[in-house]
């Protein structure tokens, strides 16, 4: 299941430069950190009483497709592992994982290395190694 | 309320970043990962115009007080490399190797309404959940096994 995806940074640098701004928004307006991991696990914590804007990041993010089809970037469908095992067993990874590393690529891999957090700068260089790695072995088998 | 508008507002931004650089797309993450096939750097970019940008939005909020929209900053206060740390990362690793999806795209993508995407954030709620419980109940024995120790044999 391999496809060639083109290299475009433009476009790449252009999105980049959005999440950033996000990140950036949301800590001098509201204080808190851009952790998607962090946001979504608070949301389902509803005891806690601070889910509103948790809620309404979320909602925003899972809305922006429908906004971003006026100025042509559509979303398509998600190419998805064809095994649903993979599928569940990469979710409940990616669930857990986040949570016990305390975030993900939002908020270790841009919130936490700009702030150049030692802590986050290794979650991020672990996650990228490992997932790497993983995808080594799947598409090219060991040793490739 | 200003700040929960605010977060919205953030939270549109950020998925339209996902959405321009094609981060949105698994695929395109995976074509990423895969250093021994056909490599596609755009991660790299996108990574890099996502700090440059954030760092210094971050450094601003640093010598403010306070954010402009709510009571106080909530910096994390965390900084140990431990194990959980390790080992959580190993295992958001895999899942982002096997997937392509981490946190953010997968619910960006909710909306195709793709079965598998779906099971895929479902099961990803579900490891949350399962933390969440797992952490509670390996604190609550440690508590009990710390308070058996205190406690006199006799009573």
């Amino acid at each position: 299941m391999r496809i060639m995806t083109a290299f475009d940074p433009v476009s790449a640098a252009i999105g980049g430069a959005l999440i950033g701004l996000s990140a950036a928004l949301l800590m001098l307006l509201t204080g808190r950190i851009a952790g998607i991991s962090g946001i979504l696990a608070g949301c389902l914590s509803l005891a806690g009483g601070d889910w509103g804007w948790r809620a309404a990041f979320i909602l925003g993010l899972v809305v922006a497709p429908l906004t971003g089809g006026i100025a042509g970037y559509a979303l398509t469908e998600p190419r998805m592992p064809e095994s649903w095992a993979v599928v569940v067993i990469a979710g409940l990874l990616v669930g857990f994982g986040t949570r016990l590393g305390g975030g993900c690529t939002s908020g270790h891999g841009i919130c936490g290395v700009s702030r150049f957090s030692p802590r986050s700068l290794t979650a991020t260089a672990v996650f990228f190694v490992t997932a790497i790695v993983v995808v080594a072995i799947t598409r090219h088998g060991l040793g490739g | 309320m200003m700040a929960i508008i605010a977060s919205l507002v953030c939270g549109l931004i950020f998925g339209w970043g996902l959405l321009i650089s094609g981060m949105v797309q698994p695929a395109k993450v995976l074509a990423f990962l895969d250093i021994f096939g056909d490599w596609d750097p755009s991660l790299a970019v996108t990574m890099v115009a996502a700090l440059v940008v954030s760092s210094m939005g971050f450094a601003l909020a640093r010598r403010r007080e306070g954010p402009y929209l709510a009571p106080q900053s909530f910096w994390p206060s965390a900084s140990s490399i431990d194990r959980p740390l390790v080992i959580g990362a190993v295992l958001f690793g895999i899942g982002w190797g096997l997937s392509g999806l981490c946190p953010g795209p997968a619910l960006e993508n909710l909306t195709t309404l793709s079965p598998r995407l779906l099971v895929f954030v479902a099961a990803m709620i579900a490891g949350m959940l399962l933390q969440d419980w797992w952490q509670r109940r390996t604190a609550s024995q440690a508590r009990r096994e710390a308070d058996a120790a205190l406690a006199p044999a006799d009573g």
